[in-house]
């Protein structure tokens, strides 16, 4: 399983020491955020409000068995509401 | 259920039923006053339920002394925060809500909850409420966003820590969160550009305005069971909530929607329901508590007042080199993030090298915020499209032209990060630069201003059941209310799914007994994830249909072909037999196998972001300041229409709301920090002489992940009004438009600024 | 104490006592049964709660119950014939005058009473003929389609 590149949004790069991005291995959503939350505790308060996961472009604000492709652009992205 | 009648994919084919203008089912019911809102049904021995609120903006509450209210003959229930003791588990979100529900120990706004009775009728609550006697210790407050901000402003919650930034503050304060977008190097982007254009904005507090109030009528029963009966845009979420924040199974408590009058946003939080839960747990009677107009202003989820900075830097060209904005908005009382959020929008309309978006959430002595039809987007959209037009105005570039040249494409890396698929902004402003009202003659005393705006939309969890009558008709039970029509649209997918008639099918909305979890009805995602829905569940259909026929014919499944309405024996050998309908195999279903239906339950993802452009034209008297609309024109890319006459309808509607938005909607808080203006007098919304007819141009680009090629439509056209309607303002009397709403003072003061310069 | 009241509703006769202060949309939806008028605001300012009372167009909010007693009320039950809906009825769904239709009992009430008094109103006089009554989703294109057709149609 290769590394995928997780862009984060503002709010969670002090979480991870201020960087913009992060590598983690993980080949679906529910994996990335099992191994963000064993890597960075922080990041359970985050997701259990709503980060929503761009994979190229793409939205998902639920479906966490979605696959990352090991190559996609993957950014992590607070999960907007509606009215 | 096979995994191929789940593809979400776009479908190419020929339509039939969609696109075309059919009745909605629910039609007849509303025009002649048969249909249920939430205040009009009524059970047997049922209580009046009012509640008291605070009179005060910020104030400790030291005692509440509810005993001569008790003793009133008539009065069956009376509650507190004591008998709404804390199920949350330490969710802060939930402790938020039930505190905003009843105030525990604090009022925090104007309105703020305090205790509800229940009597038995109207005059007798009233007079409970004036004997409740509630000892207060009035303590300053703060209503602006940034006097929140201040050094030394009242401080509301001595929990906030602000999130977000590098590293966590030593002091509490009223900003709960900072927050970041962009990428390149702004400051970089700002030494390339030949012109630099920096303005400061504010926009006042507007509410959605919808005509019908609050109304819910619990009844709960003495083994814990209870039902509610309530007016929502999510009864599965108020299921939910209301039995987390009462302590019972969520299965226990059976939620019914009634036809509701207007949401937009602000009916997917709880105010009233756990209230009168609560009662009527207390008096084992039924309890209706519908909210007055007053209390639907004052103490409900209007959405932000925002204060805005915007600096954009453009070479001669056209070419934008760096755009940078600095957003404060605030959540009410309670921590929330719609500054994040008009963070992420303020620029997605734009392919930029260079950009930076910065937010700052902050809590002031105010409701509650809820959504308010695209959320933030609205704000944000007015400071970014006002500046845009400045700067094409300083290089003497058409407005449109210039917007076209720095327009996001497919490939463009979006402000809030991820690249876009294909999206439709291009297609807008070329559109609009080719619409015949950019070529229609002015007016005297007559601006034309465009903008555009930019919207998420959203999918979330759906599930629909499919059944087929005996008689061979279909029924569907759809779990996302329906606000404006969407019924019609549900059954338009099945019958087109099906091959059938669209009389053929009727649509209902269940309760939340009869159906798994819905999300509500938000996020534009109605129609886009509940039509999904139902095309999933008319291919399982389908798909027993053809196993039934071909246990009927006893010839294989692998040649039965479902075609307009009937299953086909295809195949050689099979040429003779006719085809069996839909009714002949419903009629038959009890002999080849039971009842038969066709479910779906689903996250539709991925609804695709949506783009529109507006067309202002406004008149401004010199006189008096006031503006009024000559014309307006919407457009937008829905994907596919599925319904043209209901697109139609959310362009108008939203168009509507973001015009009262900027000429005349806003909240006006005195010194005491009490709203002032809690009526339709005063708070104005548009009325039907104050509006021309609004012309729509739906585009259709459809969306690759929608069988049909569907987009949400419902929010994304209340976000250029404000933008389009103040720049048309601005170049009418030749003065920047800075302060929504831009009201008759307001634009007087401008002209006479600029008169005496 | 409480007032007699005798009126007549719809073409039916009814009769009743209420308290002095309840207020005519109170007793039609409370009383009678008839819930299509709806309380939007009960100050008189969205038009929801529209009837039709000795031929005048009122804001039931803002009229006692006792103000009924030997008069003829119109509320929006009454305006189908039977199963024939009222052109104006037909008109409101055939354009799509309505999306959460909460204000639409109120406007086809207001619309009625306009057409009555000007059977072939401009734009103008139908926009400003049915400025009080506020509807929030539709912007009111369709609804002011929608009565001209119905106008159109009903002058024959």
């Amino acid at each position: 399983m290769s590394e995928r590149v997780i862009h984060l949004w503002g709010a969670l790069r002090p979480l991870v020491g201020g960087t913009a991005f992060v590598k983690i291995d993980a080949a679906t959503i529910a994996e990335l955020f099992a191994r963000l939350i064993e890597r960075y505790p922080g990041m359970e308060l985050h997701i259990r409000r709503g980060v929503a996961v761009s994979i190229n472009g793409e939205i998902y604000r639920d479906s966490w068995g979605t696959a990352l492709p090991a190559d996609a652009e993957i950014y992590l992205m607070p999960r907007v509401p509606g009215g | 259920m096979s995994l191929d009648s789940m593809n979400p994919k776009l479908v190419e084919k020929k339509f039939k039923v969609i696109g075309t203008r059919v009745p909605r089912p629910d039609g007849v019911d509303k025009v002649t006053g048969r249909a249920r809102y939430g205040a009009d049904a009524s059970m047997p021995g049922q209580l009046f339920g009012l509640v008291l609120r605070s009179p005060h903006a910020h104030a400790k509450i030291l005692k509440i002394d509810t005993s001569k209210a008790e003793q009133l003959p008539g009065v069956k229930a009376i509650i507190t925060s004591a008998d709404l003791p804390d199920h949350t588990g330490g969710d802060r979100a939930m402790m938020d809500i039930l505190e905003n529900c009843m105030a525990r120990g604090k009022a925090l706004y104007d309105g703020h909850a305090v205790a509800a009775v229940a009597a038995i009728d109207a005059a007798t609550a009233r007079k409970a409420l004036k004997l409740i006697n509630v000892t207060y210790k009035i303590l300053p407050h703060v209503t602006d966003v940034d006097e929140a901000l201040k050094h030394g402003a009242p401080i509301l919650h001595e929990y906030i820590y602000t999130e977000g930034l590098p590293e966590r503050p030593t002091a509490y304060s009223n900003w709960n969160k900072h927050g970041e977008f962009g990428h390149g190097n702004v400051v970089a982007g700002f030494k390339e550009a030949d012109v630099v254009v920096a303005k400061s904005y504010k926009t006042e507090q507007t509410h959605q305005g919808y005509i019908e109030p609050h109304s819910v009528l619990a009844s709960v029963s003495s083994d814990g069971a209870a039902e509610m009966w309530v007016c929502t845009q999510g009864h599965f979420v108020y299921r939910n909530h209301c039995a987390q924040l009462l302590g019972m199974d969520a299965n226990k408590l059976r939620v019914t929607a009634s036809e509701i009058g207007g949401g937009f946003g602000g009916k997917t939080h709880v105010w009233a329901e756990p209230l009168a839960l609560a009662l009527s747990r207390k008096a084992n009677r039924p309890v209706k508590l519908t909210m007055t107009r007053d209390e639907v202003f004052r103490c409900t989820g209007p959405t932000s007042s925002t204060s805005i900075d915007v600096k954009i830097g453009a070479k001669k060209d056209g070419t934008i080199t760096a755009a940078w904005a600095e957003l404060r908005y605030h959540g009410g009382c309670f921590p929330a993030n719609w500054a994040e959020l008009g963070a992420m929008t303020a620029f997605a309309c734009y392919d930029l090298k260079n950009v930076k978006t910065v937010s700052k959430d902050v809590v002031v002595n105010r409701p509650k915020t809820a959504a308010y039809r695209a959320p933030s987007a609205p704000m944000a959209a007015f400071a970014v499209e006002n500046t845009i037009d400045e700067i094409a105005k300083a290089i003497g570039m058409d407005p449109v032209d210039f917007r076209i040249m720095n327009a996001a494409k497919q490939g463009t890396k979006s402000s809030y990060g991820p690249v876009y698929g294909p999206i439709g902004i291009g297609p807008t402003l070329v559109a609009a630069k080719n619409h015949p009202h950019m070529k229609a003659p002015l007016g005297k005393n007559t601006g034309r201003g465009m903008a555009c705006g930019f919207w998420f939309n959203f999918g979330g969890q759906t599930c629909v059941d499919l059944n087929v009558t005996p008689d061979g008709n279909v029924t569907i039970a759809q779990g996302t209310i329906d606000v404006g029509g969407s019924r019609a649209s549900i059954a338009m997918a099945v019958a087109e799914e099906m091959g059938i008639t669209y009389n053929q099918v009727r649509s209902i909305i269940a309760d939340t007994s009869s159906l798994g979890h819905n999300d509500m009805t938000d996020g534009s995602r109605g129609t886009f994830s509940t039509s999904m829905a139902a095309i999933f569940a008319a291919r399982n259909a389908i798909m027993v249909l053809r196993e039934r026929a071909a246990k009927t014919w006893d010839i294989p499944l692998a040649e039965v072909e479902w075609k307009d309405g009937a299953a086909h024996a295809t195949g050689a050998g099979h040429g003779n037999r006719s085809p069996l309908s839909l009714k002949e195999i419903a009629h038959k279903a009890g002999q080849t196998g039971g009842p038969i239906a066709g479910h779906s339950e689903l996250v539709a993802d991925n609804a695709g972001v949506s783009f529109a452009t507006h067309i202002a034209d406004v008149e401004v008297d010199p006189e008096t300041g006031r503006s009024r609309i000559t014309r307006y024109t919407v457009i937008q890319d829905a994907g596919k229409a599925m319904h043209p006459s209901y697109v139609e309808g959310q362009y108008q509607g939203g168009a509507a709301q973001g015009i009262g938005w900027a000429l005349n909607e806003e909240y006006v808080y005195g010194k005491d920090g009490r709203l002032q203006n809690a009526g339709f007098l005063d708070y104005r919304i548009p009325v039907c002489s104050d509006l021309p007819f609004i012309d729509t141009q739906i585009l259709e680009i459809p969306n690759p992940n929608h069988p049909y090629g569907v987009r949400g439509v419902g929010e994304t056209s209340i976000v250029p009004p404000l933008g389009a309607v103040s720049i048309a303002v601005t170049n009418a009397i030749g003065v920047r438009q800075l302060h929504i709403p831009m009201s008759p003072p307001r634009v007087l003061k401008s002209i006479q600024t600029k008169k005496s310069e | 104490m409480g007032v007699h009241v005798h009126a007549n509703v719809n073409g039916d006769n009814v009769e009743f006592t209420c308290p002095e202060d309840e207020v005519l949309l109170d007793v039609l939806r409370n009383r009678l049964g008839l819930t299509g008028a709806k309380e939007g605001c009960g100050t008189g300012d969205c038009g929801a709660c529209s009837v039709i009372l000795d031929g005048r167009l009122v804001c039931s909010c803002l009229v006692l119950g006792a103000e009924m007693n030997g008069r003829k009320v119109e509320t929006i039950e009454g305006m189908a014939d039977g199963g024939t809906l009222h052109p104006l009825q037909q008109n409101f769904i055939d354009h799509a005058a309505l999306q959460c239709g909460i204000c639409t009992p109120g406007f086809l009430i207001a619309a009625q009473a306009l057409l009555r008094k000007n059977p072939d109103p401009s734009e103008e006089e139908i926009r400003f003929g049915l400025a009080g009554n506020l509807c929030r989703c539709t912007g009111y294109d369709k609804i002011v389609r929608a009565v001209q057709a119905a106008a159109k149609e009903m002058r024959g």
